[in-house]
């Protein structure tokens, strides 16, 4: 193993749990990653010698707050290369970041006509904010397909660019598949047309040691609870001169410069953006995170990540009438493994692994359109992060063994 | 509690082989139910003849426990009258422990009452997967009730 994970899990007090009368192995990092006590402990130290509110409170307490949360934003910057801590805004989650830049962006650029780019593997989040801008402004949706590889075509993208194309929105590394984005492909293709590219970033950053310099990128979202942290807070990077000339898409407290009875004037960046009081100790447990993870060394946590990938593809390989959604080649994906076996349901494989003490996610994962490409209602899917082991991914077969035992599949 | 309880023989037996199933060119009464959080979908249509239920089919796609429940009701219903099917729908959900209350059940043989039926007990063990072997009978209930006369 690159990373030392047995001394790993002993920062996490879950992992020591019995779920079923039996250890827990969780295999379901993709929809939420524990947390290690120095994430949990950051955030309760918080409340218990820090709290105040931030930004405003003339007394030490409050300056004690508010540098620990401007720490946390400066702590998140450095993680993904930003050139500045300003470019970070902090948001509820990935969601809310790309609700912010449709809001902000999308909503005060685009005409009828425009278009928006996104592929068929996207989650939720990255389709629904778009469709209701869309239905605001009366720009439309085109998507780039998926090959048989389960990778974005990039075949005719050529021909699907052109200047109607506004924003180019698509997923860093799918939630359902694995696979990585066609970062470079994309971010050219956009840059030509001037369209803004947005990346949801919510599994690559946990996975990928990014910088979002290099990447290229416009604007970049990602969750801070899958990649150790808290729920309730997340990030939105992006380039200053964009963030400068786009509009908030709440109005509030903190954010402004100025209120009279009818005008306002906003903050300035990030500020603009952070209407109300913000999630403190969150923003803390998100920096905590990232502390964490560059310990453990971006890198190795990318080797981990495609050791016990490598060893579960080849093991999930061994068994008959498993059908595996997902590039198989180690470089082109990340440690989410979508699977079917046989005409075993999906929730029916959850509940016989659960009741092995395996947690895993069966469904259509927030990306029914990609369900319609795939044909298939709905998949299991296991996500791997730095605690989990190889024992875990033999649990993970032995438990598929049995599921085809009850079911009676050859 | 036993994943052997949950999964018998006549469960799958009904997911692979599900009865009735496919469509009813008029219908006197339909209905399509789904689980949003976890897809299962099942569509029912019965042809009613003063009260009774003289043909019955089902469609859907989702988890073993919801097809099988679609299935073995389908296969239930028909020559049932509105009221019986009232009576054996209150009974299968107070077997699932959805509904307090003992309408004719012996909870220690529901069997006795429910034949085949019976075989959707172990689902209570594992809360989560209810509502699964729900829909089918709240998705009966709504299509029924749509045709109140």
């Amino acid at each position: 193993m690159t990373l030392d994970v047995e001394r790993i899990r002993k920062d996490f007090p879950i992992l020591s749990r019995r779920m079923n009368d039996k250890p827990l192995v969780y295999l379901d990092s993709a929809a939420t990653t524990q947390k290690p006590s120095q994430v949990i402990d950051a955030m309760s130290e918080f409340y218990q010698l820090h709290n105040a509110s931030v930004h405003r409170g003339a007394y030490a307490l409050a300056e004690e707050a508010t540098a620990l949360y401007e720490g946390a934003r400066q702590k998140v910057a450095d993680f993904i290369d930003a050139g500045s801590a300003r470019e970070i805004v902090f948001t509820r989650g990935t969601t809310t970041a790309i609700n912010t830049i449709a809001y902000g962006w999308g909503l005060n650029n685009l005409k009828s006509g425009d278009r928006i780019l996104l592929t068929k593997m996207e989650h939720h989040s990255n389709v629904v904010p778009w469709q209701i801008i869309c239905r605001h402004t009366g720009a439309e949706l085109v998507y780039l397909p998926i090959t048989d590889d389960y990778l974005v075509d990039t075949s005719d993208l050529e021909s699907i660019i052109d200047e109607r194309v506004r924003i180019v929105a698509f997923s860093g590394m799918s939630n359902v598949l694995g696979s990585l984005g066609p970062f470079a492909e994309l971010v050219a293709a956009a840059r030509a047309v001037d369209a803004i590219t947005v990346v949801d970033a919510a599994q690559l950053i946990p996975h990928i040691p990014t910088s979002v310099q290099a990447l290229g990128a416009d604007f970049v979202a990602f969750s801070a609870h899958k990649m150790l942290g808290p729920t309730g807070i997340g990030a939105l990077w992006g380039r200053m001169e964009l963030l400068e000339a786009m509009e908030p898409a709440e109005g509030g407290g903190s954010m402004i410069r100025d209120v009279q009875l009818h005008e306002s004037t906003w903050a300035d960046v990030p500020q603009k953006f952070e209407a109300g009081t913000p999630p403190i100790a969150e923003a803390i447990g998100f920096g905590a995170a990232v502390d964490y993870l560059s310990a453990l060394d971006m890198e190795q946590v990318r080797a981990h990540d495609i050791e016990i990938t490598r060893y579960a593809l080849d093991r999930l390989a061994e068994i008959p009438s498993l059908t595996v959604y997902g590039p198989d080649d180690s470089a082109a994906r990340g440690g989410v493994v979508s699977f079917t076996l046989a005409d075993i349901h999906p929730h029916d494989l959850a509940t016989i692994l659960d009741h092995q003490g395996i947690a895993l996610r069966a469904g259509h994962h927030c990306a029914r359109p990609l369900m319609q490409v795939l044909d298939v209602p709905a998949t299991a899917r296991v996500s791997f992060y730095v605690y989990n082991t190889i024992d875990e991914v033999d649990a993970l077969i032995a438990g598929l063994h049995e599921a085809r035992r009850l079911f009676g599949v050859s | 509690m036993s994943l052997e309880e949950l999964y018998r023989q006549v469960i799958l037996d009904h997911y692979r082989n599900p009865r009735r199933s496919g469509s009813i060119e008029h219908p006197d009464a339909t209905a399509e139910g789904n689980n949003p959080l976890c897809g299962d979908e099942v569509t029912i249509e019965v042809v009613l003849d003063e009260g009774v239920v003289t043909d019955a089919a089902v469609r859907g796609r989702g988890c073993s426990i919801s097809q099988a429940s679609a299935s073995m009701m389908a296969d239930r219903i028909v020559g049932m009258s509105v009221e019986e099917i009232a009576t054996l729908t209150r009974q299968v959900k107070a077997m699932l422990d959805i509904e307090a209350g003992d309408p004719g059940l012996d909870s220690d043989r529901p069997g006795a009452v429910l034949g085949d039926l019976e075989a959707l007990a172990g689902v209570k063990q594992f809360p989560v997967r209810i509502k699964c072997a729900d829909l089918p009978w709240t998705t009966l209930e709504e299509a029924l009730a749509s045709d109140v006369v």
